[in-house]
């Protein structure tokens, strides 16, 4: 991830724009986000004692996001709310994979615990924001071209309109982002209090 | 005869909340849920549930004072399990909800599909013969529930009926959609694919049924004994030799039937989704079975012969 946070530096550093900085970091961003689905195994055979739904429903957003949404309705690659989205990523994965590192190695320096536990607070909300711009950037082109879509009648008498599961996906945000949200403000009162009471017996 | 004493706390704060003196030994548990009651009324005995230890099991209503192992003044733990429902009025609300669903499409009510097709019946014999059939197997659960099933739970949590309905009411919309569109695709085989599956779900129907009636021959009116289940003069319930949960698996393939008479994918992944979790229920009953019996047959499998 502190690949794809240099190679976007560079690349805005560069060309001064953010158009077709998606097309320059999709392979590595695809790479690294389609290896995410290693941490719901993790939950799911014991290592990590972290809830496999919890796991589950984040890193399954994160996989329809860059190959359902990005990789697939390429006229919204230049959005802005695509940049949105990868900077708040990039900055909550480095954050979140130092602190698993560095707590593994028995030395986890405060600062990476405090960042782990407080920029989520503003990179939460950022990062859905992109998402759900992009997504609404994506409906136009999605109704039109009907992609992804099964219609009647067929053999097996189903159908499936994307458009439709787009906007439940929206919707869907609603409920599931606060509950998220909320679950992470937990975590971030029984650590980060936890820690204040230590220090004031010191 | 010496009377016991019984003081009843809250599982979670300690809270001293009725005092009962005068107790007699062979006061069973239930009678103790009745005069808990008494002093509050809001938990009915149904949503108590008391134990010996704060987080241990739940004691039976059966249970007998005098049997249990505690002094002459008995300490009860209470947990409150949330507002309750009866299995039956859980039971008639999620299968009426299907039977009424489904006939809401095969007539094509307004709103459903274009108003060129409001009330217009279809010209494939099949979803005729699927409407007969969905309608019918509801209406054997309703009567099945009224007359045939012996519960040994009269309740379940109320939140349960919100989502047994949502499930059951949901694929029936899902499946009912499908099958009396105006655009619905016949089976590819044509009419020896239909008699095919036919077969197939009323034999398996016939099946549930016997298991059903076999299942409640086990048990007298009223009582809530448990016996190990065995194969009857009647065919159906032969599977029994094979199986712990024939019911299950007859159910199950009721509704593989159904989906090969309709060839409609949504019947598939509602059969399948039912098939997770009658697994589910059959492994936890099969492994009840093997727990409280010594001379279980050894041969049988929960769900599936030889393989689940």
């Amino acid at each position: 991830w502190l690949v794809l946070a240099i190679a976007m530096v560079r690349f805005y550093m560069e060309k001064g724009t953010h158009r077709g900085l998606y097309k320059s970091i999709q392979k590595t961003l695809k790479f690294f986000q389609t290896f995410a689905l290693l941490e719901i195994v993790h939950c799911l055979i014991g290592i990590v004692p972290t809830s496999v739904l919890v796991t589950g429903v984040q890193v399954s957003s994160r996989i329809f996001m860059v190959w359902l949404i990005t990789h697939s309705i390429k006229p919204i690659q230049n959005e802005e709310s695509v940049v949105l989205f990868l900077v708040s990523w990039t900055v909550t994965e480095i954050t979140r994979y130092s602190f698993y590192t560095f707590s593994l190695l028995d030395h986890l320096p405060y600062f990476i615990k405090w960042a782990r536990y407080n920029f989520f607070i503003i990179l939460y909300p950022v990062g859905v924001a992109g998402e759900l711009l992009t997504i609404y950037a994506a409906l136009p082109y999605v109704k039109k071209t009907g992609m992804f879509s099964i219609r009647l009648p067929n053999k097996y008498n189903v159908s499936f309109d994307y458009y439709y599961f787009l906007l439940i996906t929206m919707a869907s945000y609603i409920p599931l982002f606060p509950q998220l949200y909320f679950h992470m403000l937990r975590q971030r009162r029984k650590v980060l209090h936890g820690e204040v009471i230590v220090e004031k017996d010191d | 005869m010496k009377h016991y004493e019984v003081e009843i706390l809250d599982a979670k704060t300690r809270e001293k909340l009725c005092f009962l003196d005068k107790v007699e030994p062979q006061a069973t548990i239930a009678e103790i849920k009745n005069l808990f009651t008494k002093t509050h009324p809001q938990w009915y005995p149904a949503r108590q549930s008391l134990r010996l230890d704060p987080k241990g099991k739940s004691l039976k209503d059966e249970d007998v004072l005098q049997k249990l192992p505690v002094g002459t003044t008995a300490t009860l733990y209470f947990r409150d399990l949330g507002a309750q429902i009866s299995w039956v009025t859980v039971f008639l609300t999620e299968y009426a909800g299907p039977l009424f669903i489904y006939l809401l499409f095969y007539f094509r009510v307004p709103f459903i599909y274009g108003h060129k097709y409001d009330f217009t019946s279809s010209r494939h014999t099949v979803v005729h013969l699927a409407c007969t059939c969905h309608s019918l197997h509801y209406v054997k659960r309703l009567l099945e529930t009224l007359f045939v099933h012996r519960f040994s739970h009269g309740t379940m949590p109320l939140r349960n009926i919100f989502k047994n309905c949502t499930y059951y009411w949901g694929f029936a919309a899902w499946m009912a959609y499908y099958i009396n569109h105006p655009l619905y695709t016949p089976p590819t085989y044509g009419a020896q694919q239909v008699k095919l599956a036919l077969a197939i779900f009323v034999i398996c129907q016939l099946g549930n049924f016997s298991i059903h009636m076999a299942l409640r021959d086990l048990r007298p009116a009223g009582s809530k004994t448990r016996k190990i289940p065995y194969p009857t003069k009647n065919p159906f319930t032969w599977l029994f030799l094979l199986v712990s949960c024939p019911n299950y698996t007859y159910e199950v393939g009721s509704w593989i039937g159904f989906a090969i008479m309709t060839q409609c994918l949504p019947v598939a992944l509602f059969s399948l989704v039912g098939f997770t979790q009658m697994t589910i229920w059959a492994k936890g009953k099969h492994r009840s079975y093997l727990k409280e019996f010594r001379d279980y047959p050894p041969l049988r499998m929960p769900i599936i012969p030889f393989l689940l």
